[in-house]
């Protein structure tokens, strides 16, 4: 725990750009329809420090390959050796091995014991550097170094920024289905460092983020009574959120952090509160008879979509954040629920179960252009990415055999299972690490 | 949909009977055949002389810990109440006794949505023990949603058995 700490507080330095160009760049990627041809990129390993230049363009070949967006090249194809990044590459033997970006890096160990990242990313046609970068960081440090040179080039090439230095908390699952074990845990975006937040002697579900990352809220079972907690990954401390007489469950914060969204069961009846975390009152904002529950803020604060099967089926139904102008927006097939906004602000993302099917979908926060996403027809729980161009869920595998973590494009393509240890559900994606 | 959970939960208790307290509750339901006939009255508690009246598993074997739901419903169904009336009567007879009811729901909602359904069943089962005369100060709720199956298949066997709703002593019951 403690290293964790050490590790999330030493934020690495980044430095202005040591030669820029902005040239105009012909290098792009768009990444609003999804792409089915993802760009030729060589990365090699970075110079330098053997080791840490090959682990840190590892990484960054990763984090670009599973976006999607890129396909970086096998070195072994590579006609040009990289021994110096600051001069400029041979473009013509890059072109011939079909790369259109290059990344060319260096690792340097400093007097003072720091590691010093500098890179470069050339546009091979264009023959000119895109961007050019440093950094300062502690040794132990470099994955964050590797995901946040990933984000650089996403950012400078999609005109997006990217997600990559970014983490996942979820629930790690252990044990057969009817005795699961359910604990809280923490990881890099790309599966590294997994750390166990709980110790399993109770049971947790569907934590969320705080706007800062620093702070975790969640359910627990904590004393056979189900209510939400807050986590503070700074501190190791975890609270009870309020002095509630019945469960509380299905927490998500406001964007700008200072309120807490939750559902309330009373008397078998559940409806949606906010709390404000500074004064610690509560509002509430729901109370028909029917089921209101996962709320979820709209980017700007003022609005909160929710599900509610006040009309005779699950559906999605959006507020204002008073619990003013409550409105169905889910008309389509079957039941719609866990709505959760893009942090964009364009898009919900939901849960559809119908035919036995549960699939992720989007839809306009209107409730049009209803998209399905996910292939896995037992998909649950969606969380976005940072730059709302990418999304996780939980898929169960069925016959009690457990939950995955996958992740797919808005767009629906590029699904794929995340690495976690062991199975896992109910992921909640970071903002970008400040 | 009706009968086969009432078919399954008697097949359940009759088991557990033939076979004795000990045996695990969830392969007797998965093993036994539901009977044709529709089940008798249930007669007086035989028991056995393991057993201490008024214990947590008195409750359980003899009286009858479970009730089923149909999907995505949460009302006592007509064939549990007989079960719930003989639940109740065992509270009265035993008033030191404190309970909690657990709600379960199949794998077919999501997470938030079944953690309110299990919420919803649990209080119907309290209000009908309520109604019956069971003081409300003696029963506690609880939902567990979809996160605590005693069956695993996807099919509407499990299904049918996960959608419960349990009667557990939380305490002042014999040892």
């Amino acid at each position: 725990m403690k290293k964790f700490l050490i590790l999330v507080a030493a934020t690495a330095a980044l430095t202005a750009a040591a030669i820029f160009t902005p040239a105009l760049a012909q290098l792009r990627v768009d990444v609003t329809q999804g792409v089915s041809q993802p760009l030729p990129i060589a990365i090699p390993d970075f110079v330098g420090d053997p080791q840490a230049g090959a682990n840190i363009a590892g990484v960054v070949r990763a984090d670009l390959e599973r976006s999607g967006l890129f396909r970086p090249l096998d070195q072994k194809g590579f006609v040009e050796r990289i021994t110096n990044i600051n001069t400029v590459p041979t473009f013509g033997s890059w072109r011939s091995i079909t790369a259109q970006g290059l990344v060319t890096g260096q690792v340097t160990q400093q007097p003072d014991g720091r590691l010093r990242v500098d890179f470069r990313l050339w546009d091979v046609y264009g023959e000119s550097q895109m961007l050019g970068l440093q950094f300062f960081t502690t040794p132990e440090n470099w994955r964050r170094i590797a995901h946040m040179v990933s984000d650089a080039i996403y950012e400078r090439i999609t005109g997006e920024k990217g997600y990559f230095d970014t983490r996942i908390v979820f629930i790690s699952e252990t044990g057969p289905a009817v005795k699961r074990v359910k604990r809280l845990a923490i990881m890099d975006q790309d599966g590294a460092n997994p750390i166990f937040l709980t110790n399993g002697s109770y049971m947790v579900l569907t934590p969320r983020f705080n706007p800062t990352a620093q702070m975790i809220a969640y359910m627990s079972y904590i004393a056979a009574k189900p209510r939400v907690y807050l986590f503070d990954i700074e501190t190791g401390k975890q609270e009870v959120l309020g002095n509630f007489p019945n469960m509380t469950f299905s927490p998500r914060f406001s964007p700008d952090g200072n309120r807490v969204a939750l559902t309330l069961e009373t008397a078998g009846n559940s409806d949606i509160y906010v709390m404000d975390l500074r004064s610690r009152a509560i509002r509430r904002l729901t109370s028909d008879p029917g089921i209101d529950t996962a709320p979820s803020f709209s980017p700007d604060g003022r609005q909160i979509a929710f599900e509610s099967d006040r009309g005779g089926s699950q559906q999605i139904y959006v507020m204002n954040a008073d619990g003013s102008g409550q409105r169905r927006i889910s008309f389509g097939a079957g039941n719609n629920g866990t709505p959760v906004w893009s942090p964009r602000g364009d898009l919900l993302a939901f849960t559809k179960q119908q035919g036995g099917r549960f699939t992720i979908g989007v839809m306009r926060t209107d409730g049009s252009g209803e998209r399905l996403i996910s292939s896995g027809g037992r998909d649950e729980g969606p969380t976005w990415a940072p730059n709302g161009r990418v999304l996780m869920y939980s898929r169960s595998l069925g016959g009690g055999a457990g939950s995955q973590i996958w992740s797919v494009d808005v767009t629906g393509r590029n699904e794929r299972r995340v690495l976690t240890p062991g199975s896992a559900s109910d992921p909640a994606w970071s903002p970008l690490i400040q | 949909m009706i009968r086969f959970s009432t078919s399954l939960k008697f097949a359940a208790l009759s088991a557990v009977l033939v076979l004795g307290a000990c045996t695990h509750k969830q392969e007797a339901v998965t093993t036994a055949p539901p009977p044709a006939a529709p089940a008798p009255p249930p007669a007086p508690a035989p028991v056995t002389s393991s057993i201490i009246p008024g214990s947590a598993e008195d409750l359980r074997v003899n009286v009858g810990d479970t009730v089923h739901f149909a999907y995505d419903q949460y009302n006592v169904e007509e064939s549990d109440k007989a079960l719930l009336g003989r639940q109740a009567a065992w509270l009265q007879r035993y008033p030191a006794v404190r309970v909690t009811i657990e709600g379960h729901a199949d794998e077919r909602g999501t997470r938030e949505y079944n953690l309110a359904l299990g919420a919803r069943r649990a209080n119907a089962v309290r209000e009908y023990l309520v109604s019956q005369g069971v003081s409300t100060g003696r029963i506690e709720t609880i939902s567990y949603g979809k996160e605590r199956p005693i069956c695993t298949s996807s099919d509407e066997g499990c299904w049918a058995q996960n959608r419960r709703g349990v009667t557990i002593v939380s305490g002042g019951a014999n040892s």
